[in-house]
């Protein structure tokens, strides 16, 4: 294979990834973001309360994740050709990475919601503060340095999840590594999907952490 | 109760009527904890109130009732003449914005600069920016932090933290502020000036102040009245100087002697004894406070009793504004000498309390 031919494969193999990463990565915090934070204020006596509720989203957030993704993509065909209009391809291979997604993020805002002081919510109560108020002024914006190493985190997963979405025609980085690098006998296109891969996963966590420490206050030194 | 009688028809800020709080069982089969066991207290308008008592006795509790942040199991809580307990959602939350709380652990958002923390208050509120720049940026200089407008709480000390949270619970222009043991985690010297900047709030914008302790010496500095609380019940309350003077409760008494100029020395209480030996001498502790605490008291018993005075210890301090004085002396047990001197002591009105013998 020419050298030509390989950057083209490998362009095109990196734009499918990070287009299927990005897509499903946006849609997947749009939906997991109120889901973790509801997970998080709706235990008995918080500021959501509804335990029964908060049981049975945690129940489908749990079936959701301990569900291997490759079998979720298999699983969700019929759903897929609902929303994509199709069941092959990379808009297709959005879907199941989106749903796989939602819980992800869930659990990692859950996470760092609970992490915030509780004195932070009482002194807002104290204000008079109403509890959307207590969601997006206390509880969101002091959870932000969590919340973004938590998305990066899920990018991370996303770019791994992505690579089995070959299954149904999804393209991207990981399926070019299998079907030239493992099916033909191609060692030099592995090896060049995994170094751009490695690169990849490099700068979307130095950007992570990068911007987790522009939110982080909290160890400032005068 | 100490002199509560004494007390002058006063214009209550705050009511505790019957007050009881249970809090359900965490467990099966266990009991719920009552928290609060019946408080009945006024704290009135203007004044520093000290409400004091050993962790797990219901204090913090009983704050928490005057913003709502929770609900009495019975009873009624009325500040400013508005019953806390009937209010619910937006006539709650008014309520709130005119009631301004500190906490212990400051309970400041790490992710916003010193003026940001300040303006939140005012920000739910809905106020808008200009104005809320106007209305904070005087609070902050007078809590002296006009050079950290941006800083960081992590970029704060421990007073300078608390003084931010002071300004953020004046924001409002709250009648009434809570004080929630907002010096336990302060140093002495930090404590003081906290005190201080509290006493000088109430001075000169007449806010009314709730400062729940643990700290007798707090009490001592900054409280006009106090409250004891024991066992979800107030035990013994008054005019602070009066409580300090003359504690009836042991709790009080207990609380007292863990603080240093009052009660005796140990080495003294190691040696005293119920009951005298020939030659032992009689262990007297006098309180002068007013009137009593510039005479020439010693002077006096030598010259007038002819008595060879012993000054085993003493101190002479100041609670909520006024002198005080403590002072343990020692002179011969003969009944014939102590009996002139109890007369003395109530010719001249000095509080006297025989407390044993020495050799």
């Amino acid at each position: 294979m020419s050298i030509d031919m390989l950057v083209n494969l490998l362009a095109k193999g990196l734009w499918q990834t990070v287009y299927m990463v990005f897509v499903s990565g946006l849609i997947g915090t749009a939906i997991g973001l109120p889901i973790g934070v509801f997970l998080a204020t709706s235990g008995k006596g918080e500021l959501f309360a509804a335990p029964g509720w908060n049981r049975v989203i945690g129940l489908i957030v749990n079936a959701t994740r301990s569900t291997p993704f490759i079998i979720l993509v298999v699983a969700i065909i019929p759903f897929t050709r609902i929303i994509a209009g199709t069941s092959i391809g990379t808009r297709a291979a959005i879907v199941p990475l989106t749903i796989a997604t939602i819980p992800f993020v869930a659990r990692l805002i859950e996470g760092a919601i609970r992490e915030v002081d509780k004195g932070l919510v009482e002194a807002a109560r104290a204000m008079g503060a109403t509890p959307l108020q207590i969601v997006t002024k206390v509880l969101l914006a002091e959870a932000m340095p969590s919340i973004a190493l938590g998305i990066t985190l899920t990018i991370v997963s996303l770019i791994g999840y992505s690579a089995m979405v070959g299954a149904v025609g999804g393209g991207g980085l990981g399926d070019l590594g299998i079907r030239y690098g493992y099916q033909r006998f191609m060692p030099e296109v592995m090896l060049a999907v995994v170094v751009v891969l490695i690169v990849l996963v490099q700068a979307v966590q130095s950007a992570g952490d990068a911007l987790a420490r522009r939110f982080d206050k909290r160890n400032r030194k005068s | 109760m100490a002199n509560e009688s004494a007390l002058p028809e006063t214009d209550p800020m705050l009511v505790f009527e019957g007050v009881t709080k249970e809090f359900p069982a965490t467990h099966k089969g266990e009991n719920g904890f009552k928290a609060l066991n019946g408080v009945d207290y006024t704290v009135p308008r203007g004044t520093i109130t000290g409400i004091i008592g050993r962790s797990g006795a219901g204090k913090s509790t009983l704050v928490r009732l005057v913003n709502g942040l929770e609900k009495p199991t019975n009873g009624r809580v009325l500040v400013d003449g508005t019953d806390v307990t009937k209010l619910s959602g937006g006539s709650l939350r008014t309520l709130r914005r005119s009631v301004g709380m500190i906490f212990q652990h400051f309970n400041l958002l790490s992710s916003r600069t010193v003026f940001d923390n300040v303006a939140m208050p005012l920000e739910i509120a809905g106020m808008p920016a200009k104005a809320i720049k106007a209305k904070i940026e005087p609070l902050i200089d007078m809590v002296g932090l006009s050079d950290k407008l941006d800083r960081y709480p992590a970029e704060l000390s421990g007073g300078q933290k608390q003084r931010v949270g002071i300004a953020r619970a004046l924001a409002t222009d709250p009648k009434l502020l809570l004080s929630d043991e907002a010096t336990s985690a302060l140093d002495p010297e930090t404590t003081q000036h906290i005190l201080d900047l509290l006493k000088t709030i109430n001075r000169e914008l007449g806010l009314t102040v709730l400062l729940i302790t643990h700290e007798m010496e707090v009490v001592k500095t900054a409280t006009s009245r106090v409250a004891v609380m024991d066992g979800g019940k107030i035990v013994e309350s008054g005019r602070t100087f009066d409580v300090f003077l003359r504690p009836q409760h042991a709790t009080t008494q207990t609380l007292l002697a863990s603080m240093p100029g009052t009660g005796l020395p140990d080495w003294i209480k190691r040696k005293v004894k119920d009951s005298p030996a020939p030659g032992d001498d009689a262990l007297v502790r006098l309180t002068f406070f007013g009137d009593t605490a510039d005479q020439p008291l010693v002077a006096r018993l030598t010259k007038e009793l002819g008595l060879d005075v012993r000054i085993m210890s003493g101190t002479v301090d100041e609670i909520a504004g006024d002198p005080f004085g403590n002072l343990v002396i020692a002179y011969s047990a003969e009944p014939g000498v102590m009996e002139q001197a109890r007369a003395f002591f109530a010719k001249t009105g000095l509080v006297a309390e025989e407390v044993g013998y020495v050799d």
